[in-house]
């Protein structure tokens, strides 16, 4: 390590003002700052409370809590093409053919991101963003493992230079890029996005070769079409043995990274409880009615499906697009799981509503924190006028 | 009932004036610098919205629809005056945002003097006039449907302009690039805003 430590010393010279490499400035501060906690300190005029706890070791802990979903989506993915095909099924095989399939997609994510980001850092000439770590996890896991790589790039760009660099970069967005990278793939190419083929690693490519009988259908497209008899144990669907987007699908994984994210205190725990009793309430209500077989499906079923669990643990609790103020927090989580279920129940042109309830919840977060902000000044003039 | 809550619903969230036919654009922009004024400009578009829609409703289904004379006797059947609708709806939406100045002006002269020009310019606000010429395309089949339409507009487009107005509050500080600030940064959000409010596009009531 004092090897690298030295070998960086020596180099820096040439990229500070004046240096050879003075352009480069903002790559070589991102890659040493990524390596070490860097070395430079406010100067010694008032207080500061100082702590090793930057941006950068913040997203990383947000990756580290991703990796359980990440390793479970890969062999997930082995898993339904090994079924799909009628191929033998065991669990190295399953997991190397999904480590090859998932891959690609996260090259191409931080390939392209990362390119803009550090693009866009050198233009404006200030130091490369962190935001774009996590966002570079996130894209691989909520997308269908079959999605064209070419399609995958161009939605990367439109959300990073339009949902986020137009603002200013991270901390500036208003949407969740990962987010803004699904909904545009979703409205521009519905044929990748949904449907009952493009979950199995394959399918789309080689339908002849399946398995007879084989349908791939999402347990939510089931639900949807009123197949609620025919949903996978609550079993599979808690470990996530079921077709769906590569991370989003095992509850399990999703809870381990959610412990991670909570135990470091980088995720706020009032979101998640808050979108989870939200999905919950909106479940009983249309319980209450059960006009169909959908409606009837118990509230905290809908919990496990689709991609609920990911999006109340990883999404909602963005800490840039999400609610900041603490009573605000709690409001935007529920109203998230509100809407959530709502357009996913009662919108039958889109099989699943968390990611469009959570851009919608994005937009209206200003608002919300805006008026909590405003009660909390009318609270306190209050307690000035009575004292007075 | 059901069917005026369904129609209240539809015209918040699905046919929402802004993000569904981007109508009523230029006070939308322009006034929604700030949280407090765009509340009160909101407020005054729905109580408009709620007005001359159910005004025009009545408008154009004694006077104006082919037939709609009828009441006069039984000469005046063929009568067909809808190509008048254009300037009868434009006479009513004047004369409701000229009392919606007078009311404004004497008891809040603060908000009056924020909204400035645009407040008279909601007599040209295309989603009022939108409120009116969709009623008559839907034929919307009494006026009770007609009243909760335009209140429903009027608040679909209420939450649009306070919504990116707090947007707009919390993005004042950010470095957004040069060219952009001010109304492009603006355009940009209201596209992405369209993005989250297609959540509820295809919802049937």
């Amino acid at each position: 390590m004092k090897l690298l430590r030295n070998y960086i010393d020596k180099i820096k010279p040439n990229f500070e003002k004046g240096g050879k490499f003075e352009k480069l400035h903002s790559t070589f501060d991102a890659f040493e700052t990524f390596l070490y906690v860097p070395d430079t300190v406010t100067k010694p005029k008032g207080s500061h409370i100082r702590d090793t706890m930057d941006m950068k070791r913040a997203m990383i802990i947000v990756v580290i809590a991703l990796v359980p979903s990440l390793l479970f989506g890969m062999w997930n993915v082995g898993h339904w093409h090994a079924e799909a095909f009628g191929q033998e099924s065991s669990f190295w095989p399953n997991f190397w053919y999904g480590f090859l399939r998932v891959l690609p997609l996260i090259i191409v994510s931080y390939v392209v991101g990362l390119g803009i980001e550090f693009a866009v850092a050198q233009m404006r000439g200030h130091e490369v963003n962190e935001g774009y770590l996590v966002s570079g996890m996130l894209i691989p896991l909520i997308v269908p493992v079959d999605v064209p790589l070419w399609m995958l790039a161009l939605a990367i760009a439109f959300a990073v230079i339009l949902g986020k660099e137009v603002f200013g970069g991270t901390g500036m967005n208003i949407l969740n890029p990962a987010l803004t990278v699904r909904a545009f793939l979703f409205f521009a190419y519905p044929g990748w996005m949904s449907g009952d083929s493009v979950w199995i690693s394959g399918m789309t490519k080689h339908a002849s070769e399946l398995i007879d009988g084989f349908s791939g259908a999402t347990p939510l497209a089931e639900a949807a079409a009123g197949n609620v008899g025919s949903l996978p144990s609550i079993f599979d669907m808690f470990m996530g043995i079921i077709p769906g987007s590569v991370g989003e699908t095992s509850v399990l994984a999703i809870l381990i990274g959610a412990v991670i994210l909570i135990w470091t205190g980088i995720a706020s725990w009032k979101t998640m409880l808050a979108m989870f009793a939200g999905g919950l309430f909106m479940g009983l209500i249309l319980n209450a009615f059960a006009a169909n077989p959908y409606m009837e499906l118990p509230a905290w079923e809908h919990l496990f499906l689709g991609g609920f669990a990911f999006g109340a643990v990883f999404m909602v609790t963005d800490p840039v697009t999400s609610a900041q103020t603490e009573r605000g927090k709690w409001i935007y989580g529920f109203l998230t799981g509100l809407f959530a279920i709502l357009i996913r129940v009662l919108n039958p042109a889109y099989p699943e509503g968390v990611m469009l309830a959570i851009l919608l919840m994005n937009v209206f977060a200003p608002l919300i924190d805006h008026y909590v902000i405003e009660a909390n000044i009318k609270k306190r003039l209050k307690r000035i006028k009575v004292k007075a | 009932m059901e069917n005026l809550i369904n129609i209240f619903v539809k015209s918040i969230f699905i046919d929402n004036m802004v993000f569904a036919y981007f109508l009523g654009m230029c006070s939308y922009l322009a006034v929604s610098k700030t949280v407090k004024t765009s509340v009160g400009l909101g407020i005054a578009v729905i109580f408009v919205l709620g007005i001359t829609v159910p005004v025009d409703y009545l408008i154009h289904n004694y006077l104006l629809k082919k037939g709609a004379l009828i009441w006069l006797g039984e000469r005046f059947a063929d009568v067909d005056l809808s190509f008048l609708s254009f300037i009868v709806f434009i006479a009513v939406i004047a004369s409701m945002v000229q009392l919606v100045e007078m009311v404004i002006e004497k008891f809040s002269p603060t908000l009056y003097y924020s909204l400035g020009i645009f407040l008279p310019l909601i007599a040209v606000n295309c989603a009022i006039l939108g409120g009116s010429l969709f009623m008559q395309q839907r034929e919307y089949a009494n006026i009770a449907e007609a009243t909760s339409f335009g209140l429903g507009s009027g608040i679909g487009w209420f939450l649009a302009i306070v919504g990116i107005a707090a947007i707009r509050e919390k993005i004042r500080y950010s470095n957004v690039p040069a060219p952009l600030r001010g109304l492009g940064i603006t355009f940009i959000i209201t596209g992405l805003m369209g993005i989250a409010f297609m959540s509820f596009m295809g919802i049937k009531l």
